[in-house]
């Protein structure tokens, strides 16, 4: 709506409380607290309540002093488990992202070209997962892939091993975890641009005599590219950082970022690192957030 | 004009005369000066326009020519960058939609899905805080004025195009506006609904004597609608007039271009009589006496423009001295039952447009390709164009 | 492509399969007589029955529903809210700043959330003695925060495919900015207001990690009472709980994915 050239009082105080109300809101509990986590990370641990040092402290001058460190930081930088942990997170996001892109693009394709009404029916049992619990989802595969579960009673039953394999609890779980819960993510995105796609267009490269894996790449790739990016950013991204699947299914090695921040947090009780261990997830997250903000703020221009 | 006592119905009050000739009569809207500047373009420049009591008035221009956002501006969604505009000798420039007593309809009619159509024409009483009994009263003058009285109860999708609009034009007038707008009011309606809808609407103005301020960029539309037409190009007014002015004598090639066909002749000035200007030809050497009011330095470069029905075509020459006379070739006709459009190649190599009415009853041509011609027009016919 | 539909559906059947199977397995074994996977004990109720006996998971639940039913009207209001600001107020100071705490929850990582929430309410309690303690109130504010983005993000779509000369017709018509948006804004923006309430009942009664967070002691919501079940393993409780859990929401999902394209037949037809 255009702005009018000179509302009322009463007008004008509407406008401020439709604004005021949910930026008030969203600075307090969402732009606050990351300033908060941030001054924390700068403290030192204390066994006391609240279980750090004060920012701010009274000199032996009885001026006041900055007691900030970075103490915090180096000890990421030192301690081999922090960074192996960060490592390993983008390592597992990386490649879930992938596997979920491996089968996602083919699955995107074909609900794309299922004629109407199946292709809405398919679609509905895409999302229908999303919106049964999720943490009850990633419960489920505990019931397939323990010792005694589905799959290697399957595997033992045809023969292909001798005794039941290790699934639960290793990195494989995590990414099969990975790969169920947010595939969903990856296949709307991919079915919104590949729906647009025009099969003539196939047709035309066909019969100019492309074969179909060039016409693939040629044509169908570079179309579905913005579906590609977008799918796999919302892969990547909460995936990096998660914390219940690699508690559920990953064995103790599978020491993902978003579990050594909650251990660090509940089972150490060291708020200051479990702070600088957020902080820096934030700032690996900083660049694929700002690339999927600008995905979505483009097609509203 | 005179203001009617408000329980007597007016009979009519919509402009009669030429008040815009008349300096005795103050301009019921009054646009000084208005400019609107977007970031990175000027939409509308600078312009200054005076409409009067009752008329009919029509922006007519192509896409992109700043007439909507005119229009928006006397609506009040957009504030101008500079200028003043004045309603009834009030200052509206600063006053925000919901104060102005401008009515508009949109071109998409936005009529309230969610509302039935006595509903959608209640909505602004309401907000006026009328007395209901008052409400009702004036939504079934409303209904009936529309003619939609059995449709009061409907929603808008169980109507068809053409009662949405009425809709949405009942609802505009329930208000009782000085002035409504109406953005493209037919652009949306098919054609033969739009030729019923404009003669109902030129009724309904008449009838009420509301001004009506019409933005559309279908010429036939404004010809047939308007008091005065202005037409826009680049957010300027280039030619502001009635249908026949605009349409006989238009200022330049983009106006007589606008309103139909017309035959293009560069020329140069040679001398300035009274009313008159003398100009050559330049193909053929002719020369034209043409009427026109203001006098033109020696030697510019102007054009002269014929329509293509004030031509005359004959296998003789006609006689009298008002008539310039060329000679040439039919090339291409096309016959139209009521009328015949030749192509004619002059003997200076150019193609001349003629529109002949057919008055004979003849089943044959009168003319024939390859018939050798005499083209003539009355030079009191020639426009001289500027630029 | 267009010569081997057979490997793009035999992907989509592995894809549903891969979906689905767990799910399924997991239902049937609700069933199971037999604690042991592996074991097919016959034909039971028994679980249902244990589900319905054990307070603290029938407690747990019900703290959950009451905070998503509060938290996913609460962010309803200022997500819509948040829409309109996005989509219908112009320009204002600090839109570019709010555009961003709008979206970021969306892909913030909830250990993130979580523990910065956590760290603002302990300030806060310093700061001011409020919130006294934590538990149902800390966790409808923290889930109230993330699900407003979602709520804010749908409302936006809605508005922005909406045709903006309904708005100013009623401006036109004498409707001051609050009666235009009282009055016709908002009922045509109910449809997704509402699926953005369901999003937000959802996402709150399924969060486990900023529960853990926000929440103090003795208020255990639902999902951080199963986490603490099935980290053990496999709990036959948790299948039958989790088999309820997937029946009430696929039968809602059909029956509103039915609605739609009834409605969209209809409107074709």
């Amino acid at each position: 709506m255009s702005i009018i050239a000179n509302p009322g009082n009463r007008d004008r105080l509407w406008r401020s409380s439709v604004i005021a109300l949910p930026y008030l809101w969203l600075g307090l509990f969402f732009l606050a607290p990351f300033a908060i986590v941030f001054k924390i990370s700068l403290a030192e641990p204390l066994i006391a309540q609240p279980p750090f040092s004060p920012l701010w402290g009274i000199a032996e001058d009885g001026t006041r002093k900055l007691l900030a460190t970075l103490d915090n930081y180096l000890f990421l930088l030192e301690d081999k488990l922090y960074w192996v942990s960060y490592l390993k997170s983008i390592k597992i996001a990386l490649i879930s992202t992938l596997l979920c892109l491996l089968l996602g693009f083919p699955m995107a394709y074909a609900i794309a070209r299922t004629p109407q009404p199946w292709r809405n029916l398919l679609l509905l049992l895409v999302i229908l997962p999303f919106w049964t619990s999720f943490l009850l989802r990633v419960y489920a595969w505990i019931i397939m892939l323990g010792k005694e579960g589905l799959i290697n009673n399957g595997l033992l039953g045809i023969g292909i091993i001798n005794e039941p394999i290790s699934l639960l609890y290793t990195d494989v779980a995590v990414y099969i975890g990975i790969v169920y819960t947010y595939l969903p993510f990856m296949i709307l995105p991919l079915y919104t641009t590949l729906e647009k796609l025009d099969l003539d267009l196939h047709d035309a490269a066909a019969d100019l005599g492309g074969k179909p894996l060039h016409v693939f790449r040629d044509i169908t790739l570079p179309m579905a590219m913005p579906g590609i990016i977008a799918g796999s950013l919302l892969v990547f991204i909460p995936a990096l950082g998660e914390f219940v699947i690699p508690a559920l299914l990953g064995g103790l090695d599978s020491l993902m970022i978003g579990r050594t921040l909650y251990d660090e947090f509940f089972m150490n009780r060291d708020w200051p690192l479990a702070s600088a261990v957020a902080t820096i997830l934030l700032f690996i997250l900083i660049l694929p957030i700002m690339l999927f903000q600008r995905l979505q703020q483009e097609p509203q221009q | 004009m005179t203001d009617t006592d408000k329980n007597n119905e007016p009979i009519s009050q919509s402009c009669q005369g030429t008040p815009w000739k008349d300096e005795t009569q103050t301009p019921f809207i009054k646009i000084i000066e208005v400019s609107k500047r977007f970031e990175d373009a000027t939409a509308v420049d600078n312009v200054s326009l005076d409409i009067y009591r009752g008329e009919l008035f029509t922006i007519l221009g192509g896409s992109g020519c700043g007439k909507s956002t005119l229009l928006r501006m006397l609506a009040g969604f957009e504030p101008p960058t500079s200028g003043r505009i004045f309603i009834d000798d009030v200052d509206i420039t600063d006053m925000p939609p919901y104060e102005r007593p401008i009515n508009m309809m949109f071109q998409s009619y936005a009529v309230f899905p969610h509302m039935s159509v006595a509903q959608n024409i209640a909505y602004g009483l309401k907000k006026e805080k009328l007395a209901k009994a008052e409400i009702k009263e004036r939504v079934e003058e409303m209904l009936e004025l529309v003619q939609l009285t059995d449709f009061a109860k409907r929603k808008p999708d169980q109507l068809s195009g053409g009662q949405r609009q009425r809709v949405a034009l009942a609802r505009a007038l329930a208000k009782r506006p000085k002035v409504l707008l109406l953005d493209e009011p037919l652009a949306a309606l098919d054609k033969k609904l739009r030729e019923q809808t404009q003669f109902e609407l030129m009724n309904l103005q008449d009838r009420l004597g509301t001004t009506f301020v019409v933005v559309t960029h279908d010429q036939e539309e404004a010809m047939t609608l308007a008091t005065r037409i202005a037409v826009m190009k680049e957010g300027s007014f280039i030619q502001t007039g009635t249908p026949g002015e605009v349409y006989e004598f238009p200022c330049n090639h983009y106006v007589a271009d606008f309103f139909g066909n017309i035959n293009v002749f560069d020329a140069t000035v040679i001398g300035n009589g009274e009313g008159t200007v003398e100009v050559e030809l330049d193909t053929s050497g002719t020369r034209i006496i043409a009427p026109h009011h203001e006098a033109i330095s020696e030697g510019s470069r102007i054009q002269i423009g014929v329509r293509p029905e004030k031509l005359l075509i004959s296998t003789e020459a006609p006689t009298g001295e008002q008539y310039t006379i060329t000679r040439g070739v039919v090339e291409d006709l096309a016959y139209y039952g009521n009328r015949c459009v030749y192509r004619v190649r002059s003997h200076t190599g150019r193609i001349i447009q003629v529109s002949a009415q057919n008055y004979q009853r003849s089943a044959e041509l009168l003319l024939e390709w390859d018939d050798e011609v005499y083209l003539s027009w009355d030079t009191q016919c020639s426009v001289v164009l500027s630029e | 492509m267009k010569r081997s539909p057979t490997f793009l559906y035999s992907m989509l059947a592995f894809g549903f399969a891969f979906l689905y199977i767990p799910i399924f397995v997991m239902m049937l074994y609700s069933f199971n007589d037999s604690r042991l996977v592996t074991v097919w004990g016959g034909f039971t109720t028994r679980w249902y029955t244990a589900l319905l006996e054990n307070e603290q998971i029938l407690e747990a639940a019900l703290l959950s529903l009451e905070i998503a039913v509060t938290s996913a009207t609460l962010a309803t209001v200022l997500g819509t809210l948040a829409g309109l600001a996005m989509n219908r107020m112009g320009q204002f100071r600090g839109r570019t700043v709010f555009s961003g705490m709008i979206a970021a929850p969306l892909v913030m990582p909830e250990v993130i959330t979580g523990l910065s929430l956590l760290l603002l309410f302990i300030s806060l309690q310093e700061l001011t003695g409020w919130p006294a303690s934590r538990g149902a109130n800390t966790v409808t504010i923290a889930h109230t925060t993330f699900a407003m983005a979602y709520v804010a993000v749908v409302v936006q779509s809605r508005l922005a495919s909406m045709d903006q000369s309904l708005e100013e017709a009623a401006m036109d018509l004498g409707g001051r900015p609050f009666n235009v948006t009282w009055d016709i804004t908002l009922p045509l923006i109910i449809p997704a207001m509402a699926s953005g309430w369901l999003l937000a009942f959802t996402l709150s009664l399924d969060d486990l990690v900023i529960a853990s967070f926000t929440s103090g002691a003795g208020a255990s919501t639902l999902p951080m009472v199963i986490f603490s079940k099935v980290k053990l393993g496999v709990t036959p409780e948790v299948n039958a709980l989790a088999t309820l859990v997937i029946a009430i929401v696929s039968l809602g999902v059909l029956i509103a994915g039915w609605n739609i394209l009834k409605k969209q037949r209809s409107a074709h037809g």
